[in-house]
């Protein structure tokens, strides 16, 4: 730093600095699966995948720039702007197959429910963060209700994949907030046994002249399309089916790139998006898809790394909750297309086409690099 | 800074719950890679398979279907290549949008429009139907070039049935149409699915229809990839279609011509068989068809024109017309009175004019009677009282029972579809027929009139042919058929339709001599003589009238009878006598008297056949050779009802899977007056 010669690699090396080499190859591993994926499912998006990358890289490496202080010093803003542009989509939204769920700014459409699967984490872990220490019961049923007013808003557009993962992303933070495992048991074994009995008494449930209250139609029609995806062949079922299809028949080691014949004579449906999954597993057979698991898992234990030696309660607090994103985004994903959890719209991780998607994500990533170098840059 | 003051009994717990998060992680990856193992390997062969049968459909690749030949080679039925626009009805946004936009790029008339209607309403919603075709190369292109703002329509290549000879010999050879709802259930029940599959069009009559399975052929298939629209991507294998069976008819064309040319304007059939093999040599139904017509499914205008003509050309009078015989059947019954000893040659009788049974008087035609008249004069000058007396003296049964083996009232068996049964009347007959009891006894006074081939007598031109046949054959009965060869289209070798006897008649030379011998002289010196004069062969011949309706004591005067209720004409015919090559029946509905319409048109179909000459005009009513003849129709005034004449009603109608109501079948009236 003393050095006032001009020395090309320090500088590289400077700007590099901020990016943790572990995550730099996961995501490097997957940004080029994902492009050898696109080559095969969809030729014609290489070129926009690439732009893709190249603001969500550039998004990420801002971030990790950013001291996790600074980060959380925003949430608070972004939170409540998120809920004032979901309150706008619900007044002036742009109805886009069926749902609500675009605002139109004039200068670009925005997607507000995406800014916030990155603010609720970011202000839950704010909010935790003031009470450290002092955590009373009291605390998670705030941290409940700013929880639940941004997701009831994305419910209602409906999006039932995103509100999902807005939901998710807020209770891992107060799982990892500390709430008592004798709430959350009960919890979760009411919503193991509210699930077994959807499955047990799917055919009575999915019977046409059953109102289902809390979901609507459609929500209802893709819990029941998962209960039994032969019921609607052509319709729904479809994907799952031409999916489960592509899945089994790519065998061991699959049918070689470029020669998946569900991919390319196109009977997987959204096969460059939800869908890339079953090309992938189609095209490289289990050997490809466990190798994509491998990647995964070696992201998922550095994100975890990373929150155990996170120096602050808030930052252990967001690191934590966005590797359990990532790895509910990768589950919820591949355990759709291959068909043991019902359709809902998540993309896979780092791999699926998608701008948006892509950006979250890689802001993510960021601000776990973030974290990490924070933890570096106070021990030095 | 912030991590001193954090509380390490929180920084404790959270690390453990980052190992519980982690183990969960764990887990579920876990499980997803079992799942993927479950697919991947353990189901893999399934899932294999169904991937193959997403990605592979077999296309049908439609055989040509085989054509249809005269007895000479020349061509009845053959398929042509044109270019048909053909709408996908499920593909279509707005059918009345499309159709005028079409109508911008080709020519498409009222007609066509009409046609398209009623096929796209009867259509399945994925099969493209056809609406016009006999496209020129220049509306191709214009069609193609604008195909794109037209979903839904496309130019396809197709090949159409043609009959070149239109109307001649429709009956016969039949027509194909598209498959209808009834025939895919009949396609479905003979297990042809398969073979159908791409097929659009299928027989619906005459010898398309009998010959079906031999025209059809054997689809291909086309083992192609298709992508998730069904689009076929490339090809992967290709079974060639089998095209279907050519035949040959034992029909001659120009001499159907010649017979449905002599016909005029008239109705009538005509039947000329083979008799050394029971090949059909010409099949006339007048009025004709055309065939064409249906081929690419028939205008509602074209169907009713043909549904509502007073004429029914749809109905093919040869074989499901059911006619009193009239006099031809007299040489028949003149055998059974030798075969069964009720008569022999020689034996005569003294005609008065009448015959009296059970109180009433059957009447000659001839004021007076004919004299003394032996079995041959019986024939030649078609004499009621001769067989009025044998009819009683054979009986019912004994009639039914010697004339059975000839054919009457029984199907032949031709191989054309939709044959009448006929009825040859007899005790049992009679008690099936009707419910009451009073009905179903049989009267002997009903036997009288049987004899002279009137009452219930009820047969088709092809049953009187075929007998015809059989009795100038010796005996020997053959099942009549249309078809002599069939031509296999892989081999090209011609399997010939074996003339099938259906049985031997036991009959004695002498028997058969008297007879045969009185029908050549019919035509010397009898009833059929003028139309005869002067033929360079021998010919064997009786007229026959065939009452239509009963005028129940009043003169039969024909100018004064509508049109409609005056007698069906028919003649019977073989030729050269001393060894026939042609036995034929003709009938000229409400004809008048044998000779004077029938006996014309056979001359001309035996002078064509034997001689190959041609006279080019209908034959011409021999009104003078009638009247010269002493022949004319005087009925007696006198008690003429019989038990019969007020029982018999209707005719009988034969259980047959017609569309039409046989129109001329003429009711068994009382045979009060004589017929010749």
């Amino acid at each position: 730093m003393n050095d006032t010669r001009f020395n090309p690699l320090a500088l590289v090396l400077g700007f590099l600095r901020p990016l943790d080499p572990v995550l730099m190859l996961v995501l490097a591993a997957l940004l080029g699966y994902a492009h050898v994926l696109m080559q095969s499912a969809s030729p014609e998006r290489l070129d926009s995948q690439i732009t893709h990358i190249g603001i969500a890289l550039a998004g990420m490496w801002g971030l990790a720039w950013l001291k996790p202080q600074r980060l959380l010093s925003m949430a608070v803003p972004l939170y409540l702007l998120g809920v004032v542009l979901l309150v706008a989509v619900e007044l002036f939204g742009e109805v886009s197959k069926g749902a609500q769920r675009w605002l139109d700014l004039g200068v670009a459409r925005i997607q507000p429910s995406e800014l916030m699967k990155i603010a609720m984490p970011l202000m839950l872990a704010w909010f935790f963060q003031l009470r450290e220490g002092q955590t009373r019961f009291a605390d998670f049923i705030v941290a409940a209700v700013l929880l639940l007013v941004p997701v009831g808003l994305i419910v209602i557009q409906p999006d039932l994949g995103t509100s999902l993962l807005v939901a998710a992303s807020g209770l891992y933070v107060i799982y990892f907030a500390g709430l008592s495992w004798k709430l959350l048991i009960p919890l979760v074994v009411a919503g193991v046994i509210g699930l077994g009995s959807i499955v047990a008494f799917g055919d009575t449930l999915c019977q046409p002249e059953v109102d289902w209250q809390v979901l609507r139609e459609y929500q209802k029609q893709r819990v029941c399309t998962l209960l039994d995806p032969t019921r609607d062949p052509l319709g729904k079922g479809f994907h799952i089916i031409q999916s489960t299809i592509a899945i089994g028949s790519g065998g061991l080691t699959g049918k070689g790139w470029m020669d998946g014949t569900q991919t390319h004579l196109a009977f997987l449906p959204e096969r460059h998006t939800d869908f890339i999954f079953a090309v992938l597993a189609e095209e490289f057979g289990l050997v490809g898809a466990l190798v994509l698991l491998a990647i995964y898992v070696v992201l998922l234990l550095r994100g975890f790394h990373i929150a155990a030696n996170a120096p602050t309660h808030a930052s252990r607090l967001l690191a934590g909750a966005i590797t359990m994103i990532f790895f509910t985004y990768a589950f919820v994903n591949m355990g759709m297309v291959s068909g043991i959890l019902p359709v809902v719209g998540v993309p896979l991780p780092f791999i699926s086409y998608g701008g948006t998607a892509l950006v979250t994500l890689c802001l993510g990533i960021g601000i776990l690099m973030s974290i990490q170098r924070s933890r570096f840059a106070d021990k030095t | 800074m912030t991590e001193f003051r954090a509380p390490a009994v929180e920084l404790t717990r959270f690390r453990r719950r980052v190992v519980v998060a982690a183990l969960f992680v764990l887990v579920c990856l876990g499980l997803l890679a079992v799942r993927f193992h479950y697919l991947q390997v353990k189901r893999h062969d399934y899932f294999l398979t169904r991937a193959e049968d997403n990605r592979i459909a077999l296309l049908p690749v439609v055989p040509h279907r085989g054509t249809i030949v005269d007895r000479k080679g020349v061509v009845l039925a053959r398929n042509y290549a044109t270019y048909t626009i053909e709408i996908t009805p499920s593909q279509v946004r707005s059918l009345d949008a499309t159709l005028d936009e079409l109508a911008t790029l080709v020519p498409i008339d009222a007609r066509d429009r009409r046609r398209f209607r009623k096929l796209f309403e009867e259509s399945r919603n994925f099969e493209s139907v056809p609406l016009r075709s006999r496209l020129t190369e220049e509306e191709v292109a214009r069609v193609v070039s604008q195909r794109y703002r037209l979903p839904g329509v496309d130019v396809k290549a197709r090949l159409l049935r043609d009959y070149p000879h239109g109307t001649t010999a429709s009956h016969v050879i039949g027509y194909i149409g598209r498959i209808t709802e009834r025939d895919i259930e009949r396609i479905d029940e003979a297990g042809d699915t398969a073979n159908y599959r791409g097929t659009q069009h299928i027989g619906k009559a005459g010898v398309e229809q009998s010959y079906e399975r031999e025209l059809h052929g054997t689809t291909g298939v086309e083992q192609v990839e298709v992508n998730a629209g069904g689009r076929a991507v490339r090809a992967l294998s290709h079974t060639a279609a089998t095209s279907g069976n050519d035949l040959e008819l034992t029909l001659d064309i120009e001499l159907q011509k010649v017979a449905e040319k002599a016909f005029g304007d008239r109705r009538g059939a005509l039947v000329a068989i083979e008799p050394s093999t029971g090949g059909v040599l010409a099949l006339a139904s007048m009025p004709t068809y055309d065939p064409n017509l249906f081929v690419d499914g028939i205008s509602t205008q074209d169907w009713k024109a043909l549904n509502d003509s007073p004429d029914h050309p749809m109905l093919h009078r040869a074989i499901y017309s059911t006619y009193p015989p009239g006099s031809t059947f007299k040489p028949f019954m003149a055998l059974a009175g030798l075969e069964t000893g009720k008569r022999t040659a020689r034996q005569a009788i003294h005609d008065i004019g009448y015959f009296n049974f059970g109180g009433h008087r059957f009447m000659d035609d001839k004021i007076g009677g004919h004299g003394m008249v032996d079995l041959h004069k019986s024939i030649v000058v078609s004499c009621n009282t001769y067989y009025y007396q044998l009819a009683n003296d054979l009986g019912i049964e004994g009639i039914a029972g010697f004339l059975a083996p000839f054919g009457f009232g029984d199907r032949t068996g031709i191989d054309l579809p939709g044959e009448a049964t006929g009825v040859l009347p007899s005790q049992a007959w009679k008690r099936q027929r009707f419910k009451k009891p009073e009905q179903q006894r049989w009267y002997a006074g009903e036997t009288i009139s049987v004899g002279i081939g009137q009452g219930y007598n009820a047969y088709t031109p092809l049953q009187l042919a075929n007998a015809l046949a059989a009795l100038v054959n010796k005996g020997r009965l053959f099942r009549p058929h249309v078809v002599k060869y069939v031509v296999d289209a892989r081999t090209g070798e011609r399997r010939a339709v074996e003339p099938e006897p259906l049985r031997e008649i036991p009959l004695r030379d002498a028997h058969l001599k008297a007879v045969l011998d009185a029908m050549v002289d019919v035509n010397r010196s009898g009833t059929g003589k003028r139309a005869f004069k002067n033929a360079p062969y021998s010919v064997g011949g009786k007229t026959g009238t065939a009452q239509v309706y009963s005028l129940r004591g009043q003169r039969y005067v024909e100018g004064r009878v509508r049109e409609r209720l005056r007698d069906h004409s028919w003649f019977i015919a073989y030729a050269p006598a001393e060894n026939p090559k042609i036995a034929l029946a003709v009938l000229v509905e409400n004809g008048g008297f044998g000779a004077q319409s029938a006996a014309p048109i056979a001359r001309q179909v035996i002078d064509y056949y034997l001689l190959d000459q041609r006279v080019g005009e209908p034959a011409a009513e021999d009104e003078e050779g009638a009247e010269s003849e002493g022949d004319e129709s005087t009925l007696q005034p006198g008690p003429v009802t019989e038990p019969q004449a007020t029982s018999s009603t209707t005719p009988v109608p034969p259980p047959q899977p017609r569309p039409l109501p046989p129109p001329t079948a003429a009711p068994p009236a009382a045979a009060a007056r004589s017929a010749r």
